[in-house]
């Protein structure tokens, strides 16, 4: 099974100072579970083939800091949090349907 | 008549199931103890209905009273909204959430931000709750109202899975929970969360009749326990939510045999010579202006100068009305007032429902602690509910005012003559003294007539008493009955300057008939006082005549014995007295024989 860890892809402008113009995502899970794992996987790969490189995702697991639940108003795990750029969306789920996790993210209008 | 039938077997049940109290008067008393510790409780109820005042009374008075620290989860208000809307209450969220008392999480799910990929669960949820929980260790927990996320999550089969284990995760927990629900349609929650929560239901109602809201609550479902079954009144006001208590209905009450003054002697009098019993309940009804306030407010006055106190709920006037009514008949209520023996509550009939009304009143009772309590007229207390509602208010209030040992004094409006008004009839068997205050017309004008119609556990007197309302207060007046009926007013004026007349005449003829009497006798004296004085003057002729007489014939013996020594002086020299004596009979009959 494949451990999940926060992505850091490569980003070259985001070293060389201008602002960051890519999305800011943060995944919430509770425990290393199957579905926390199969919601990382699918999140690995909508980033890699729709985001081209301009993003940034950070994991938080919720078992080991509960306190950040609140603050993004986190009910279902796993959930996804956009918070750049605004507004804020939420795609909750394993994100096993691409197509609706796009549409979340504003990359594909919703049909 | 409701009748609560919480009796002794459930005490049993209750030693092993644990109670966590709310606090709220009235409702730890309707459920033996409070909510059933470590379980789920689901407050129910329409919109407005006090599901949220209900739940945070819960959780306050858990952390100030019961050393309970309390998590309030709300699904709809946000924590400064909930603070300032119970800050009114009293209760100072800000401050017990500093000292770590209480944790307030607002949970806000909005649809619109969210889009749902694929299968989930609530975990973060039981994250948050389960923080918030180990955080300050709580002991309660208010999810409030959770079916929220029905309406912010789309698939529901995964919601009532995770409902269900949320319930099943605080039971483990074992934190006392209330859980509020919005009413559906014939079904206590829209959701059906009824068949999660199943250890105690408890709706809440908010009812309009005739333009006029009550409140009730009902316990559903109180597993494990016996409880209440009624739907009891509450009331929200300034100083929280509170249930009207229930009251024993057992009559169990004690009967003080202390008797204490109506504040009208003659009355006292036509009671038994004492008054009214302590504790018992007193009807005094009358058609409009019959002097029902002023017999009460002297009863208040003697009250208030035995040092006792007293509460009048006023329903037609104001306190200030009432006070300058009573001082035109010479009581003054102001100074009672001042010194804080004597309280008004005065409000319009329809303010509230008849459930709000007693529950205010009993509040209000149990604030000021009064030996008195009067109500004026609690007839217009029908104008707020059908007449079996009034009777079963009534009832309950005075169990509860008889239990309390204080004296109520109930005054009721009667319209019309002959026939009693029906609040009379429907009341009237549950007062022990009941006093009629009647008109008498004749000779073309009203009256006031009062008679005792029954008083309980005391000789009374069955007879009508004139109602006089004069400047020193009520007096009570015999009447005169003749063969024309009852006379008063004018009639008994009358009436009496005749019979002052005809007693007039008759002692002048008996003081014209001593002075006669004095006069006869005076003559009699005066001539007895002649005739004595004529035969003394008589008797003293006649004892003079006989007094010379008598001197006269003894002269001549004296003569004669004097002519006689002269001529035998020799014999009557030598001879003694006897013997002169002798001789000279003998000489008698010797002169005689010669």
């Amino acid at each position: 099974m494949m451990e999940v860890t926060a992505m850091q892809p490569n980003t070259p402008s985001a070293e060389t100072g201008p602002p960051f113009d890519g999305q800011i995502l943060r995944l919430y899970i509770a425990g290393q579970t199957p579905r926390s794992v199969k919601a990382f996987a699918n999140l690995k790969k909508i980033c890699e083939e729709h985001l081209t490189g301009k993003y940034r995702v950070e994991v938080i697991d919720l078992v080991q800091n509960p306190q950040l639940a609140a603050g993004d108003q986190i009910l279902a795990v796993p959930t996804l949090v956009r918070r750049l750029p605004e507004p804020v969306r939420k795609i909750i789920g394993d994100l096993s349907n691409t197509d609706r996790v796009l549409v979340g993210l504003d990359i594909r209008p919703a049909s | 008549m409701a009748i609560d039938v919480r009796s002794g077997h459930d005490s049993r049940i209750v030693a092993g199931l644990p109670k966590s109290p709310t606090g709220i008067g009235g409702f730890d008393q309707v459920t033996d103890g409070g909510l059933p510790t470590g379980r789920p409780t689901l407050v129910c109820g329409g919109a407005g209905c006090g599901k949220t005042l209900f739940a945070i009374s819960f959780l306050v008075h858990g952390a100030t009273r019961f050393d309970e620290p309390g998590v309030y989860m709300s699904f709809e208000e946000s924590s400064d909204e909930l603070a300032q809307n119970v800050a009114s209450l009293g209760f100072d969220l800000p401050g017990l959430i500093e000292k770590k008392r209480i944790v307030l999480d607002h949970v806000r799910v909005e649809r619109s931000e969210i889009e749902e990929t694929g299968d989930y669960d609530l975990e973060g949820l039981f994250i948050r709750l389960g923080f918030a929980i180990d955080s300050i260790g709580a002991r309660r927990v208010v999810l409030d109202t959770i079916e929220s996320l029905f309406s912010g999550l789309a698939n529901q089969s995964i919601l009532r899975a995770e409902l269900r284990r949320l319930f099943r995760w605080l039971k483990d927990k074992g934190v006392t929970a209330v859980i509020t629900g919005e009413r559906g349609d014939g079904t206590l929650t829209r959701q059906g969360l009824e068949e999660y929560v199943s250890d105690a239901v408890i709706l809440l109602d908010h009812r309009v009749t005739e333009q006029v809201s009550t409140r009730r609550l009902r316990i559903v479902k109180y597993r494990g326990s016996a409880h209440g079954t009624n739907e009891y009144p509450f009331l929200i006001d300034q100083d929280g939510i509170a249930v009207l208590p229930v009251t024993s209905m057992g009559l169990t009450h004690a009967a003080p045999a202390e008797r204490i003054s109506t504040g009208v002697a003659r009355l006292d009098t036509m009671l038994g010579g004492q008054g009214y019993f302590r504790g018992s309940t007193i009807l005094v009804s009358g058609t409009a202006g019959a002097g029902k306030s002023s017999l009460s407010a002297h009863f208040v006055d003697a009250a208030c100068r035995r040092g006792e106190r007293c509460l009048a709920f006023e329903f037609e006037e104001s306190p200030q009305q009432v006070i300058r009514n009573m001082r035109s008949i010479g009581i003054d209520l102001q100074r009672w007032v001042d010194r804080g023996l004597l309280e008004f509550h005065a409000a319009r009939p329809s303010l509230h429902g008849l459930e709000m009304h007693l529950s205010r009143m009993h509040r209000a009772i149990e604030r000021f602690r009064p030996s008195v309590v009067i109500f004026d007229p609690v007839s217009s207390l029908i104008s707020v509910a059908a007449e079996g509602d009034v009777r079963a208010t009534l009832t309950r209030l005075i169990d509860y005012l008889k239990v309390q040992g204080i004296t109520a004094l109930l005054t009721s409006l009667t319209h019309g003559r002959g026939e009693l008004e029906q609040t009379d009839v429907a009341i009237s068997s549950i007062v022990d003294t009941w006093l009629l205050l009647v008109t008498l017309e004749s000779n073309g004008e009203r009256n006031r007539g009062l008679y005792v119609l029954k008083s309980r556990g005391m000789g009374h007197s069955n007879q009508i008493r004139e109602f006089l309302l004069t400047d020193q207060g009520v007096e009570l007046i015999d009447v005169y009955a003749g063969p024309s009926g009852v006379v008063t007013g004018s009639g008994r004026l009358t009436q009496e300057a005749q019979e002052r007349a005809a007693a007039l005449a008759q002692e002048q003829e008996l003081e014209r008939k001593e002075r006669t009497l004095a006069r006869l006798r005076a003559a009699f004296d005066a001539e007895v006082a002649a005739l004595r004085a004529k035969f003394e003057a008589e008797q003293a002729d006649l004892a003079t005549g006989i007094d010379e007489q008598r001197s006269r014939a003894t002269r001549l013996r004296d003569d004669r014995r004097k002519v006689a020594e002269r001529r035998r002086a020799d014999a009557a020299g030598s001879g003694n007295g006897r013997k002169q004596g002798d001789e000279s009979d003998v000489d008698d009959r010797r002169s005689k024989a010669r």
